[in-house]
């Protein structure tokens, strides 16, 4: 017997697994239309590589990922693609995501499957891109892209998550029931990529049924059962590693780094499935469970609209709604259009008869008994304290992202607060400040460089007109052959104006040497052509001056016209 | 006496060595930008949309600082944002001034492709740089940069830019706040 551990607090609410577990899987019946979404794991929606017409086999690529945490999705059975387009989509939001619309033909045909036999001697990179390209992905909810997880060498212990602790849900019990051989042969192979020292499956002790059967399939494979206590929500990967491996993963850091990395039950048979058979994964157990006639698990077609699988277990009555996972953590979807993704474990139909309304929530008379209940050790009720104050960096300090949202908060509450809807309210409006705040960062930025950039392109033209004109000076200097001077315009409006001035001293002297003349020559014959001859004189030297001013304007105009020119561009 | 003044020597000496120290920092630990308007600038969404009356977020920032400008003049920062510079400048909230511009919907800017001639008029305009094309060629706006300043749609020649309310999508949906509803209670005494 192993020494396990214990973590904080955990409730116990009603189990109503037993409900669901009476019969054995149903193969469920293909609907007349297949809504596919291509939002089918934690990144951006996948890409269809599909048209609408087409016709599509079993197991086809449909859709390739986009980014890293994306996953590709595949046609859940053969037939044609008759719409790509926005459809409902299981969400709380009720937003509509793109989806592939397949009408199946009945014949189910697949495409060419291509098991790989000899995975014991294949490179671990190969089957990490055999299980991205087969679209396996965290079917435990998380719906994280397998291939990253298990990117993950030289582990301590692999854990294998088969703890299913929420009440309602049996699918995973189901499934270590019935095909607990498929589930080995996944986790063999996940052991092969990862290479832990040891395997653990952590499976709750309300399931003896499941226990058993993986004791049996696991028998010679080193890999070791282990019957925890039932309590919620041991099911949660960072407990069910403390529970096993007595490691507490701190905040801010992944198991891995720990040495420790888990996988669903279900996830590891769809690796299996994957590498060993072929397959990509186009279905998943769902349990069908609440208020329907006959409550059972299904193994249901990626796509098939929620309506439907309700109506096959016999909706009754008084249902009001349809939940999306368990009572603690699922969600009500707004539209039962919506086809089931690789996360929906279960659907419960709702009706006050099985999950009776809450009763209007009380003032919170600080009891502490959400401290006592968070297996994360928060303190629930100031974390409501500051979320509904909108203290959101106050929650923020009080390690809000730390709260993984699984409600025994909610469930203890004397006050019947709703407190983890506060929790998800704050991180949404916390999430939101923090893409608004890293888009004005990046909008500050982007201005700030276009400031710069207007700056610089103004500097770089003005320089640039200034050699141009420098050169043009130097081109008019070498025409007019004048010595290149260096600094052409300032010296030559200068020459221009001493040539000027030297005209009109040389003319003012002439005019002086005509009078000194005129009056010598007054003393000696006072009449007479000699004053007319001085005339003329004066007029010759005005009419020189005068041609040597227009030469000099002459030369001085392009200067100037430069000089205007770049006093222009500095004002622009 | 002596005593005394040994005292006031002492005293004068370490105030002189004091004073050396601070003004020694002062100069070493020099801050060149006002740390006020980059606080206030922080607060600000950066739409560089003018709505203010300033040419951006920055000389509206330093407008704050200098005590010229109101701390309500900013319609993209919406009254979250005066409570945030209220609490920064240890000042009043202030609502919008009756009359002036109000916050609106979050809005992309979207150019109808087919009615753009390819004048450029936007591209300059644009703060952020967030339109793409060149002379004569269609233009776009690259939708992720873009802060709704509406600033390209004035100098459209052909009026082919509109603005698009941003719709929330799976990745930007968020949870509202919790409501307690009210259920009025029935009279049963009739």
């Amino acid at each position: 017997m192993r020494a396990l551990y214990d973590f904080n607090g955990g409730v116990h609410p009603p189990e109503h697994k037993a409900i669901s577990t009476g019969t054995p899987i149903r193969q469920a019946p293909v609907p007349p239309r297949l809504y596919v979404p291509m939002s089918q794991s934690l990144g951006n929606a996948a890409l269809p590589c599909v048209a609408v017409g087409d016709t599509v086999l079993k197991g086809q690529k449909i859709a390739e990922p986009d980014g890293r945490l994306s996953a590709a999705v595949h046609a859940p059975t053969s037939g044609r693609v008759v719409a790509i387009a926005p459809h409902a989509y299981p969400h709380p939001s009720g937003l509509s995501e793109l989806a592939v619309v397949i009408e199946p033909d009945g014949r189910d045909a697949w495409t060419e499957r291509r098991p790989v036999a000899d995975w014991r001697v294949r490179p671990a990179g190969e089957l990490l891109a055999r299980l991205a390209e087969m679209g396996v992905v965290g079917l435990g909810g998380a719906v994280f892209p397998t291939h990253l997880k298990a990117a993950a060498s030289a582990l301590d212990t692999l854990v294998i998550n088969g703890a299913e602790c929420e009440p309602f849900i049996s699918c995973d019990d189901m499934l270590m029931r019935e095909r607990a051989g498929g589930i080995v042969d996944g986790i063999r192979v996940l052991a092969h990529l990862t290479q832990p020292r040891e395997v653990l499956i952590g499976v709750e002790d309300n399931k003896p049924e499941a226990i058993a059967a993986l004791r049996q399939a696991c028998a010679g494979s080193g890999f070791t059962v282990v019957a925890v206590p039932t309590k919620y929500p041991s099911g949660g990967a960072k407990q069910l590693i403390r529970i096993l491996t007595g490691k507490a993963v701190p905040h801010g850091t992944r198991s891995t780094e720990m040495g420790v990395q888990c996988f669903n039950v279900a996830t590891a048979y769809s690796v299996g499935r994957a590498i060993v058979h072929g397959e990509p994964v186009i279905s998943r157990i769902v349990t069908l469970t609440g208020d329907v006639e006959r409550p059972h698990n299904v193994e249901a077609l990626l796509g098939t609209p929620v309506r439907f699988l309700i109506e096959y277990a016999g909706r009754r009555a008084g249902v009001d709604a349809v939940l999306m996972g368990g009572p603690m953590m699922g969600f009500a979807l707004p539209d039962e259009d919506a086809g089931i993704t690789k996360a929906s474990n279960c659907l419960i139909a709702k009706s006050p008869a099985v999950l009776p309304p809450r009763p209007a929530a009380m003032p919170c008379i600080r009891c502490g008994e959400c401290a006592s209940a968070c297996p994360v050790e928060l303190q629930p009720m100031d974390l409501y304290w500051f979320a509904k104050a909108k203290n959101f960096g106050k929650a923020q300090e009080w390690h809000l992202f730390d709260c993984i949202e699984c409600g025994a908060c909610s469930y203890v509450c004397p006050s019947q607060i709703p407190l983890v809807d506060y929790y998800r309210y704050a991180k949404g409006e916390i999430w939101a400040a923090e893409h608004d705040k890293k888009a004005a960062d990046r909008a500050r930025a982007r201005h700030e460089f276009r400031q710069f950039r207007l700056e610089r392109d103004k500097s770089e033209k003005t320089q640039r007109l200034a050699e141009r004109a420098a050169i043009k000076e130097k081109e008019l200097a070498a025409s007019l052959g004048q010595p290149a001077a260096p600094a052409p315009r300032a010296a030559e409006p200068a020459v221009a104006d001493d040539d000027a001035k030297k005209a009109a001293i040389q003319a003012a002297m002439e005019r002086a040497a005509a009078r000194k003349a005129e009056k010598q020559t007054g003393e000696a014959a006072p009449a007479g052509p000699a004053p007319a001859a001085a005339l003329d004189d004066a007029k010759k030297a005005a009419i020189q001056a005068a041609m040597e001013r227009a030469a000099a304007r002459k030369a001085e105009k392009p200067a100037a016209r430069d000089a205007a020119q770049q006093k222009d561009d500095k004002e622009r | 006496m002596s005593a005394i003044l040994t005292a006031i020597a002492l005293m004068a000496l370490i105030a002189l060595a004091l004073g050396a120290v601070l003004g020694y920092a002062s100069v070493k630990f020099r801050v060149e930008a006002d740390p006020l308007v980059e606080k206030i600038d922080a607060v600000l969404p950066q739409t560089q949309c003018g709505q203010c009356g300033h040419p951006g977020c920055r000389p509206y920032a330093q407008a704050i600082a200098d005590g010229v400008d109101d701390i309500n003049k900013c319609p993209p920062g919406g009254e979250d944002g005066i409570r945030k510079l209220a609490e920064l400048l240890g000042v009043e909230y202030k609502p919008f001034d009756e009359g002036a511009a109000q916050p609106k919907p979050r809005a992309v800017a979207v150019i109808d492709e087919a009615n753009c001639i390819g004048c450029t008029l936007c591209l300059q305009a644009c703060p952020v740089d967030a339109i793409l094309g060149a002379a004569k060629q269609m233009h776009t706006i690259i939708a992720s940069e873009c802060t709704g300043c509406e600033l390209c749609i004035a100098p459209c020649p052909v009026d082919c830019i509109a603005m698009k309310p941003l719709e929330p999508t799976l990745k930007t949906w968020k949870w509202g706040e919790p409501v307690i509803r009210i259920h009025p209670v029935e009279d049963t005494r009739a």
